[in-house]
């Protein structure tokens, strides 16, 4: 279903556009004015004239799409006015820097959800609930079989899995921009200062987080551990793509396991084929969901990516909310960047 | 229970074959043997009782949920699973924290003999009630187990020689013996694995059972090239169910190659079997063959009689079966397969002249033994093997007459050399999401062809053919042109086209189209074809018309 004409929000084929700004969010193909709610690919893409984002996303925003971008960097909860819109970045607790954006004009507030997470995250700012009067909201994981543990209690059997081989190194397959860095500071909050090993495009995005002081336990690329070291009992980090490159050949039969809330069905698990799973998200689960909808106090909400249709349906007969899946371009852009079957860069 | 629960999780975590073997191992080494018993039956899949139906699972978790069904089907079709949509549900609706340590632990013997039968002998809402109970009562990584032994689904990533292999290192047993002490089946008791594991041979206790089949391999055609055709013996690859005929001591038996036990399915063969002399093994095909017939029945007319218990003397009359020998295992009581084929046929032979000269004339038409066919010149081989589809065969097979008879699928004496698949291009019209391993993928395609008027008519489904690469690329493309849904499943735009490869048709009143095809698979994505260019029902007929 598209967004009623004449609304604070468009869907135009480049993606949500407030008239009132003239702005896009995450849009997913160059405009003039483009609001990041973060960096990841299928939400920050190149090639847009000016960059709206939280100050904490620069570094990464700069790295992925470019030094010389033009980027504004704001600060979660400024209230910025751009062309007759007031605009505002809070907290989403998905990565460093994450936001949810808010446009108001003309008395009507409209709150973009962008990814958020609700579980505790001491790799980035918590989730800040906001208020607005329509919500377009993710739902990623939008069923109730998706329920997830803390972060801390996963980073214990992740530690206990990795502590039990000690006779091969373990490899832990993690989305390489904000998963890899959560499961570093949960490490590193359960007492762990070993130095754990990096696939170089895990590497590539610590600076930013080190910048941000973040705690995390040291950390080294693979490829600088010296010729012939001994990776029996270590601990190394990689994207899930890397698994078919070469970067990885040292790993002499490791132990294998991948880290996303997709692992939360055997029959995903098994799929990746990669053995173990550790369920670890950094998108909300049902009960987050609903408790984010719950708390915005929004009247009529808009549901896009994954599971659009079957929260909109409950949250329309059971929460007796007015909710519509939003169909745009959401689930095939998506489908690029963080589905079970996507390589992360 | 919990040290099965942790086998299972460790064997369902690593795709590793090293690990699983250790992790079986160090089950059998330590576990009761009234558990491991259990274990290794479940293991073996010689369990799978339906305790209670997966829909009847659902239905208890739902009623006192507060989601609707709809919601529920919402979820199934991303897991892919009943049982383990209800473990993930109920997980997630019981919010207390179970503290694992704490909670009774029943042994897996109890939970297989006790506690989930009583649960399935309750009905209703006792029924109801204790189910809850139970999953009450369960640490969360426990509630997909118990629900899969429940509803009679449990599997997991082992086969049969990997469970084989670590049950013998853990015992000091040859791995070889106690494949054939397991053919034909285990009763899970602590008395039955103390047999199975009793050191050196017990022949009494391999009385009734078959040996492990030798299975031949796809033809490599480099054979053709090397040395004298008269080296091999060529028969016609029928289209039926392979079996082992057994007349011993211990009674007289019928078993499939998936070792099952078909006696009640054909009480005509057992007639047969016991009409051979004592000690006699026959490796065969069973099919529907008319007495009087030049050639046996599609594949259709077995299926009837398969699964039977009791076929009705109708039934055995409109599909009377029929067994083609082609291998003599044991002969008076003495296992054959060491010695070369060529002189197991010529004894083969010896016997059936025997027993054609005492059998009852009734019985005559049950057994068949075609004759080899000759080959003195490579060049006789593809014409020969032209003619298989009109003597309704698959194909042919060579054996190499100095061949012994083997275990499994060892290369190099026996291939098949099948008929080329008939093939059709069809177009893609609807796409449902696979389970299991195939959840919320688009993996199962039906397809369409045209009729005269210009419209696509639903032809056929197929599941396999195409690679993960292929799935992925198809799967996306499907949610991006989907027209409509029709629950789980999408009608996309008829754009894709697909080679489909099969063995055969028929006429059918039950297909819409009006014909059933035996065993379609996608051999091609033909993306060079557009859908125009698809091939029609006639196109189809007209292959019927062909095929006899």
């Amino acid at each position: 279903m598209p967004l009623p004409p004449g609304g604070l929000l468009q869907l135009t084929p480049e993606g949500l556009y407030c008239p009132a700004a003239q702005a896009w969010i995450d849009p997913w193909r160059p405009v003039p004015r483009a609001l990041i709610t973060h960096g990841h690919a299928d939400h920050a893409r190149p090639g847009c004239g000016t960059y709206w984002a939280v100050g904490q996303a620069e570094g990464i925003l700069r790295q992925r799409l470019g030094e010389g971008i033009d980027l504004i960097p704001v600060e979660y909860g400024e209230r910025h006015r751009i062309g007759g819109a007031r605009v505002s970045f809070h907290s989403a607790g998905h990565v460093l820097g994450s936001a949810q954006i808010r446009l108001e004009a003309g008395g009507e507030r409209w709150l973009v959800s962008g990814d958020y997470k609700r579980c505790p995250d001491p790799s980035c700012t918590p989730f800040e609930p906001v208020a607005a009067d329509v919500l377009i909201t993710e739902a990623t994981f939008g069923l109730p079989i998706y329920r997830w543990r803390s972060g801390a209690a996963v980073a214990q059997e992740i530690v206990d899995w990795w502590r039990g081989a000690t006779d091969r190194p373990s490899l832990l397959l993690c989305y390489a921009f904000g998963k890899a860095q959560r499961v570093l500071a949960e490490l590193h909050r359960l007492g762990i200062r070993d130095e754990v090993l990096l696939h170089g495009s895990v590497q590539q995005l610590m600076e930013p987080y080190r910048e941000a002081q973040v705690a995390m336990p040291p950390t080294r690329p693979l490829a600088e551990l010296p010729r012939g070291a001994p990776l029996e009992g270590r601990l190394v980090i990689a994207p899930p793509g890397a698994l078919r490159g070469r970067g990885l050949s040292r790993l002499k039969t490791p132990q294998t396991a991948f880290v996303s809330g997709w692992m939360a069905v055997r029959g995903a698990r098994r799929r990746r084929g990669t053995g173990h799973g550790f369920v670890l998200s950094d998108h909300a689960d049902w009960p987050g969901l609903l408790r984010s909808v719950r708390e915005s106090g929004a009247q009529q909400v808009y549901v896009t990516h994954g599971q659009s249709n079957v929260l909109a349906r409950y949250l329309r007969e059971v929460e007796g909310i007015a909710a519509e899946p939003l169909e745009g371009a959401f689930e095939a852009e998506r489908f690029e960047g963080d589905t079970p079957e996507a390589a992360a860069p | 229970m919990r040290a099965f629960s942790t086998l299972f999780q460790e064997l369902d975590g690593t795709t590793r074959t090293g690990a699983k073997l250790t992790a079986l191992e160090r089950y059998f080494r330590s576990a009761p043997a009234e558990d491991a018993a259990w274990a290794l039956a479940l293991l073996l899949g010689k369990r799978r009782r339906r305790l209670i139906t997966g829909r009847r699972l659902r239905e208890i978790c739902l009623e006192g949920s507060p989601l609707p069904e709809w919601l529920f089907e919402a979820c199934h079709s991303q897991v892919g699973d009943s049982a383990e949509t209800v473990a993930l549900l109920w997980a997630q609706r019981d919010q207390s924290t179970v503290d694992a340590a704490a909670l009774p632990e029943a042994p897996l013997h109890h939970w297989m003999e006790q506690r989930l039968p009583q649960l399935a002998a309750l009905q209703g809402a006792e029924q109801a009630e204790a189910v809850r109970g139970c999953w009450a009562s369960c640490p969360p990584e426990q509630l997909l187990l118990v629900n899969k032994l429940l509803s009679g689904g449990f599997r997991v990533g082992v086969s049969t020689g990997l469970v084989t292999r670590g049950l013998a290192r853990s015992a000091g047993l040859e791995e070889a013996v106690l494949a054939h002490r397991l053919m034909g089946g285990f009763e899970p008791s602590a008395a039955a694995l103390e047999q199975l594991l009793a050191p050196g041979q017990q022949e009494e206790v391999l009385a009734a059972r078959p040996y492990p089949f030798f299975l031949a391999s796809p033809l490599d055609p480099a054979v053709l090239q090397q040395g004298d055709p008269g080296q091999w013996q060529l028969e016609w690859k029928w289209d039926g169910i392979r079996g082992q005929l057994i007349h011993r001591r211990a009674g007289c038996s019928l078993w499939s190659r998936g070792e099952e036990l078909i006696n009640d399915a054909f009480p005509e063969l057992i007639a047969l079997a016991a009409s051979l002399p004592e000690g006699t093994v026959l490796d065969g095909e069973v099919i529907v063959w008319q007495p009087q017939a030049e050639a046996p029945e599609p594949f259709a007319s077995l299926q009837r009689r398969l699964g039977r218990k009791a076929p009705s003397t109708t039934l055995q009359r409109q599909c009377p079966a029929c067994f083609i020998a082609y291998d003599l295992l044991e002969h008076g009581g003495v296992d054959l397969r060491p010695q070369p084929l060529e002189e197991r046929r010529r004894r083969l032979e010896q016997l059936r002249a025997q027993w054609l000269s005492e059998a009852p004339e009734a019985l005559v038409p049950r057994w068949r033994l075609p004759q080899p066919e000759p080959l003195s010149h490579w060049d006789q081989l593809e014409p020969l093997r032209q003619g298989a589809r009109e003597r309704r065969a698959e194909g042919l097979m060579l054996k190499r007459r100095d061949s012994p008879y083997l275990v499994g699928r060892k290369r190099g004496h026996w291939w098949k050399h099948k008929l080329e698949p008939l093939r059709l291009d069809a177009v893609l019209l609807y796409a449902q999401a696979g389970s299991g391993r195939r959840a919320n993928l688009y993996t199962d395609y039906s397809f369409g062809l045209w009729d005269n008027s210009g419209t696509l008519v639903t032809f056929a489904k197929a599941y396999s053919g195409l690679d993960d690469g292929e799935i992925r690329e198809l799967d996306r493309w499907i949610r991006a042109h989907t027209t409509e849904r029709f629950g789980p499943v999408r009608a996309v735009e008829p754009l894709q086209v697909f080679e489909l490869a099969f063995e055969g048709l028929q006429r059918s009143n039950r297909h819409k189209c009006g014909i059933a095809v035996r065993f379609p698979r996608i051999s091609r994505w033909r993306q060079d074809k557009p859908a125009a260019e698809a091939d029609s029902l006639a196109t189809a007929l007209a292959l019927l018309e062909g095929s006899p």
